[in-house]
Parts: structure tokens; C-alpha cells; sequence
């Protein structure tokens, strides 16, 4: 396994002449109040004295990140790397040690943070972008390409508060990153909007990186960092497991970090009480054989046989749909389904059929679960417990993830000819 | 190794922004807009004049030398200021809670939150000192040429109620109770200074517990006691105000955004984990 230790990703050759952030043990603590109130009274009471739990969201942490990288922390949640990114982002400030940034430097922590819902998106983008650091005249200047960006033309001047979660957002993106910062501290907000607006979002990345900057980003989304970063840190604690190639990093954190969890064959990860557990997954068409490849308006059939150690009332059976890039397609389970057997004992089965499948052409994995009534207890959840191709079928469809199965027609114009409109017979 | 709104044109510009939004956002969806900013000032005033001039029988001297002497006219140069500092220390104050997401989550200077919200309220203390200096005018007092003037103690007033703005904002992110706190000691504040009542009902002292307390000594340690009187020598009297009371509001600006500077400042690196 070729991944470098701490020690001697820190005496890496490059040195920290081409460094755009030096880390030198860097740490964090953080005070856990047990009674915060926040209340003078109760400064008074303790006479100044706080009553709290010392946390080290960061210790000893060093690292250099050479410029013109892209680099991923990966961690557990609580391994300290958004409280890393924050600190480099200076809206933290370590307890010890130091960060030294070399050039300007954007963080996109949370997207349209400053936007002020009754103002209009016009004046939001100039507003959001001096806040993040664009001087006015820079904002005039590119103030065309965040609207088109965000695809928000025809909003712009209405109060954002009317806006969609997703408009609101994508415009909150499209001012950030045209800032155009030396370095780009990025968290979590690669899953914005639509897979159209995440494109153009992994475009501008890449025509970003292009242009030998630094970007560095904190996600759980494993398969985007194994495919954007060129190195990744791992995160645990707060300390630094260890600095290395995203392909063999992820691929051992996938596997160590989950180490409470079951990694089935597949690579699939699982987790849940137990009490019913997915014996077995089944995709079958519509004659009840076993398939692995589908075509676009298939009939198909999901069976999933389960096993129970003790009966269970009321249970929820659910299933959900991922592109391999993390994209949420589709879910259903039982209970929003009006389908909630009163109790299941010992072993069986349950079927989930399809008439037409419209999805397009691509590669999906399904998850599957059983959770309890409230959902909010899961016995077992399986994460990638099967992966099918989608091949070309009927309806054919151009692009995307979904068919809609919709037609063309009614072309009208001065001169139509209709006779020449080529049919396409299903 | 800064980021562009560290540096001085970036943070003024950043400054210039986020006072729009405040004075923007302020009376966005009210039919009447920055028109409240004047009606509110108003309806204090008539209230004011009736309680205390009409009822109470407030005697206040005529201008010297403007002449003039209407009370509701006399009480505004006093409360607009006042309202100014008031609302100015408040809100202020709320600055880091209300924008919390922000603190959390994007670097920049704090300190441009606060003063934004406090300069925000220098624009609604423009127009209400240019519809007071018209009706002054109406009235027969001459304050044109003493507008100059008027403007360097807008700018001490402002500096002072900036540096008070700073430290409680800071408190306020500690302690929520300093809000409330604040909100009692307003009213306090509002009657220990001369706005509804002239300085020369204080008595110069009290025997209380069988001491002597020299009360306008006292008294007239209250800077806003002193921004008050001064700008009504300006406004109302249309004369030099004492130079005594100048070096007073001079000094407890310097002071004040001194001391609010230097508190910020130490607390500033903490903010984002105690919000």
C-alpha cells in the first residue's frame, strides 16, 4: 500500500515553496458547556468559572497542500475536518499551531449565507459577492455570467425570498465561485440543484484546477472525491490517519473507517439493529427471471426475501435508486405505498414491480431497507445491495437520467410540411 | 495571504453593501418605506409635546439668540440625536446574533456587521435633521450656518454610539441577557439625559441620608447630556455650544470606540464558536 504517513507527507520534496496552505500542528478545542445559557445569572452563580467538557476537535494536525491541487479531507462526521477547513478558512482560530495561506481565498461553507430574503437577487449578488471578497466593479463585470450561471434570469429582480431552494442556492454558488479565489475551501455543496447545474458546477472545477488553483474540499460523497481529488487526508478524531492517493485512501477508509459496519462482497456497506435482516435481493423480468441488464421500459420486479429473528410489527420495507455518481434518482418504501403488513414472523418475501422502467441508459445501484413504522429505526439497511446497467430501450430518450415517455408534435409555422417530418415508429 | 475584503477598499466596499442592506431591508414591504423612518420620530414628538408640554408644563427658555420658542421644536433637538444613539447601540448590539450564519460561516472583519447596522441609522438621522433644520427655518431660527458644526457632533455621536455598540455586541454574543439588560438601561439612560425636560430643573444638590450629593456633578457626567445640549446650542439656540461640552463628547468618542475597538478585537478570533 502506497500511502505516505504523516511524517513524510510533511517533508514531501516540493517543500512549502509550493504550498498554498502550510498546517503545522494545528489544534482545536472546543468547550462542551454543560449548563450553557448563555445567561449572566448563571455567570454569576459559577463566579466566572464555566462548567464544561474540553473536546479536541483538532490535534497536532499538520499537512501541506501544494498549489494547484485538489485535496479532500475525508473523515467520520466529528473527525474534525470541516472544523480543519473552517480554521483555514480563519473563522476559526486554532488554539496552537499555525495556518499560512498563500494567495486569496474563498470558502463556499454554506451557499447564499448572506442573501437577504427581501431583497432582490440583483442586489443580493452584489451584496453576497463583497462579502466574499469581489470588488464591486469585478461584480459588474461579471455580473451577466452568475445570473446565466445560476439560470436565474428572469428572477433577478424579485426578492430572493420567492425564490426556489434551488434557485436560491445555485445563485448562492454561481456568486461564490466567481469570486475566483487563489484557493477555494469548499464543504459539502457539490450536491446542488440538478444533475445540469452539478455539471456545469464539476466544469467550472475543472476549468478552475485548469488554471492551477488550489481548491480544497470536505465530502462524504466518496466517489466524487476519489474522481476529483488529486490527494486526500484522513481525518480521524482529530488527528491525521494519514495523506495519500484518493484511489487507495478512500478505498481503505471505505473500508476501515466503516469497520462497524458489514462491507458485503460487492463493496456494499449495511448497517441496522438486526432484528429482520435482506436475505437476499432479486431483480427479475417479467417472466421471474434473474437479470442483470435492463432495457429502458422493461417490465421488471424487485424481490427482496427477508428473515426475521423475532416478529416484527408493522415493518417498512424500502427501496432507493443512485446514479454510481451519488445522485439520488428515485425511493418508495411500504408505508408511503399503503402496502404495511400487520406483523412478519420467520422468513419470506416481498415483491416491488415495475410496469415500465424508465430510466435512461447508465449505470444504478439499489439500496434497500427495513425500518420500522416511524422509519426512524432501521433493522437493516443495505447501501449498494445490487448495481444494473440500463441499456437502450423504448422509449428512446437523449439524455439524462429519466424517460418521460413524452411525444413531439403539433409543428406549427408558416410553411408546414408535415409530410416530411420523419415518424419514428415505436 | 489576505482575502480581497481584508484589505482597506474591500472592506469599505463591503461596508457601503451592508449598510444598504440595512437601510434597504429596514422598511422593505411597508407601504410607506423610509417615510416610517420620519413618522416614528413624529408620533414621539406629538406624544411628547402633549405629556410634557402641555400637560406638565415643561418651561423651557426661548432660543438665545434665535428667539424661537416652541416646544415640540426645542424636545426635537434633543430626542433626534438621542433616538439616533438609541437605536444605533441596539441594534448594533444584535448585529453578530442576527447574522450568525454569516459569522459562522464566511470570513470578513466582524466589526463591518456592526458598523453597518449602526451607520444605517446615520442615514435615517440625515433626513430627520434636514426636516428639523427645515422647520427651524419656518420658525424663525437660522441653523444653516451652523450645519457644519452639527455634522462633526453627528460624527463624534457616532463614533461614541459605534465604540458602545462594539462591546455590547460582543456581550451580547457571551450573554444574551445583555439585551434585555440594555432595553431597562435605555429608559434610564432616555431620563437621566435633558430631552423632555431642561438641564436647569436638576438640582445642584440633593441632601439624602444626610449627606450632600453634588447631582449636577454628577448629572453631568452622561455624555449624552452633553451631544443633547450641544446640539441644541447648534439647532435650537443657533450658537456656539460650550467648548467644554465639545471636548466632553470628543473625548467619550475617543474613548468609547477606543475601548469598543479594543474589546472587539480581543474577543473577535472567538466569535464564530461561541455564536
Amino acid at each position: 500500500m502506497a500511502i505516505r504517513d504523516v511524517t513524510r507527507a510533511r517533508a514531501t520534496p516540493s517543500g512549502t515553496d509550493d504550498a498554498a496552505v502550510v498546517i503545522t500542528d494545528v489544534s482545536k478545542r472546543f468547550r462542551m458547556y454543560r449548563e450553557r445559557n448563555q445567561s449572566l445569572k448563571a455567570a454569576l452563580m459559577r463566579r466566572g468559572r464555566a462548567h464544561y467538557d474540553e473536546f479536541w476537535a483538532l490535534k497536532d494536525v499538520s499537512l501541506v497542500i501544494p498549489r494547484g491541487s485538489t485535496f479532500g479531507l475525508i473523515g467520520e462526521n466529528g473527525s474534525g475536518k470541516s472544523t480543519l477547513l473552517k480554521c483555514i478558512a480563519k473563522i476559526l482560530q486554532p488554539n496552537s499551531g499555525s495556518i499560512v495561506s498563500t494567495g486569496s481565498m474563498a470558502a463556499l461553507l454554506e451557499l447564499g449565507s448572506g442573501f437577504h430574503p427581501e431583497l432582490s437577487g440583483r442586489e443580493n449578488v452584489f451584496l453576497n459577492g463583497s462579502i466574499l471578497g469581489l470588488s464591486r466593479r469585478a461584480l459588474a463585470e461579471r455580473f451577466d455570467e452568475i445570473v446565466d450561471f445560476a439560470g436565474v434570469r428572469d428572477f433577478i429582480d424579485q426578492p430572493v425570498k420567492n425564490y426556489s431552494s434551488g434557485m436560491y442556492v445555485r445563485l448562492g454558488f454561481s456568486v461564490a465561485i466567481n469570486v475566483d479565489p487563489d484557493i477555494l475551501l469548499v464543504d459539502e455543496v457539490l450536491a446542488v440543484g440538478d444533475a445540469g447545474f452539478q455539471a456545469k458546477c464539476m466544469e467550472k472545477f475543472a476549468e478552475f484546477r485548469a488554471q492551477g488553483k488550489t481548491v480544497i474540499i470536505v465530502s462524504h460523497a466518496m466517489e466524487t472525491m476519489r474522481s476529483m481529488c488529486d490527494q486526500v487526508a484522513w481525518l480521524e478524531h482529530g488527528r491525521l490517519q494519514s495523506v495519500g492517493k484518493p484511489d487507495e485512501l478512500v478505498d481503505t477508509y471505505v473500508d476501515t473507517g466503516h469497520a462497524d459496519r458489514e462491507t458485503t462482497a460487492e463493496g456494499a456497506t449495511r448497517w441496522g439493529s438486526g432484528e429482520a435482516r435482506i436475505e437476499r435481493f432479486e431483480l427479475l423480468d417479467s417472466h421471474g427471471g434473474a437479470v442483470s441488464a435492463v432495457r429502458t421500459g422493461d417490465t421488471v420486479t424487485v424481490r427482496l426475501h427477508y428473515r426475521t429473528t423475532q416478529p416484527i410489527d408493522r415493518p417498512v420495507f424500502g427501496l432507493a435508486i443512485e446514479t454510481l455518481d451519488g445522485v439520488y434518482v428515485w425511493a418508495s418504501h411500504t408505508r408511503d405505498a399503503g402496502y404495511v403488513p400487520d406483523r412478519i414472523t420467520g422468513n419470506g418475501a416481498v415483491d416491488f414491480t415495475v410496469p415500465r422502467l424508465m430510466l435512461l441508459p447508465g449505470t444504478y445501484d439499489f439500496h434497500a431497507s427495513v425500518v420500522d413504522y416511524t422509519t426512524q429505526h432501521t433493522y437493516d439497511f443495505i447501501r449498494r445491495v445490487h448495481r444494473f446497467d440500463v441499456d437502450h430501450g423504448s422509449p428512446r430518450e437523449s439524455g439524462g437520467i429519466v424517460s418521460l415517455g413524452g411525444t413531439w408534435g403539433n409543428l406549427t409555422g408558416p410553411e408546414q410540411l408535415p409530410a416530411h417530418v420523419d415518424r419514428v415508429d415505436p | 495571504m489576505t482575502l480581497r475584503s481584508t484589505d482597506a477598499r474591500g472592506v469599505r466596499e463591503l461596508l457601503v453593501n451592508l449598510t444598504l442592506r440595512e437601510v434597504r431591508g429596514k422598511y422593505k414591504r411597508t407601504a410607506l418605506g423610509q417615510l416610517w423612518s420620519l413618522l416614528n420620530p413624529l408620533a414621539t414628538m406629538v406624544i411628547f409635546t402633549i405629556v410634557f408640554g402641555q400637560l406638565l408644563r415643561v418651561e423651557v427658555e426661548p432660543g438665545d439668540p434665535s428667539g424661537i420658542d416652541v416646544f415640540a421644536l426645542w424636545l426635537m433637538c434633543g430626542l433626534v440625536p438621542w433616538t439616533f444613539m438609541s437605536n444605533a447601540v441596539t441594534t448594533g448590539m444584535s448585529a453578530l446574533v442576527a447574522n450568525a450564519n454569516l459569522v459562522t460561516k464566511v470570513y470578513f472583519r466582524r466589526e463591518v456587521l456592526v458598523a453597518a447596522t449602526v451607520f444605517s441609522w446615520n442615514v435615517t438621522l440625515a433626513m430627520e435633521l434636514l426636516v428639523l433644520a427645515v422647520a427651524l427655518l419656518l420658525f424663525g431660527a437660522m441653523p444653516l450656518p451652523w450645519l457644519p458644526l452639527v455634522l462633526v457632533l453627528v460624527v463624534l455621536l457616532t463614533a461614541f454610539a459605534l465604540g458602545v455598540a462594539l462591546m455590547l455586541a460582543v456581550a451580547n454574543v457571551y450573554f444574551r441577557d445583555t439585551q434585555h439588560f440594555l432595553s431597562i438601561f435605555m429608559q434610564f439612560w432616555f431620563y437621566a439625559t435633558p430631552i423632555v425636560y431642561p438641564v436647569t430643573l436638576v438640582p445642584d444638590t440633593v441632601t439624602f441620608l444626610g449627606v450632600s450629593w453634588p447631582v449636577d456633578t454628577i448629572y453631568r457626567l452622561n455624555p449624552l447630556e452633553r451631544f443633547v445640549t450641544a446640539f441644541r446650542a447648534l439647532l435650537y439656540d443657533n450658537r456656539l455650544p460650550e467648548l467644554a461640552d465639545v471636548m466632553y463628547c470628543l473625548g467619550s468618542a475617543a474613548v468609547a470606540l477606543g475601548l469598543g475597538w479594543l474589546v472587539f478585537r480581543r474577543y473577535e478570533p472567538r466569535l464564530a464558536e461561541e455564536l
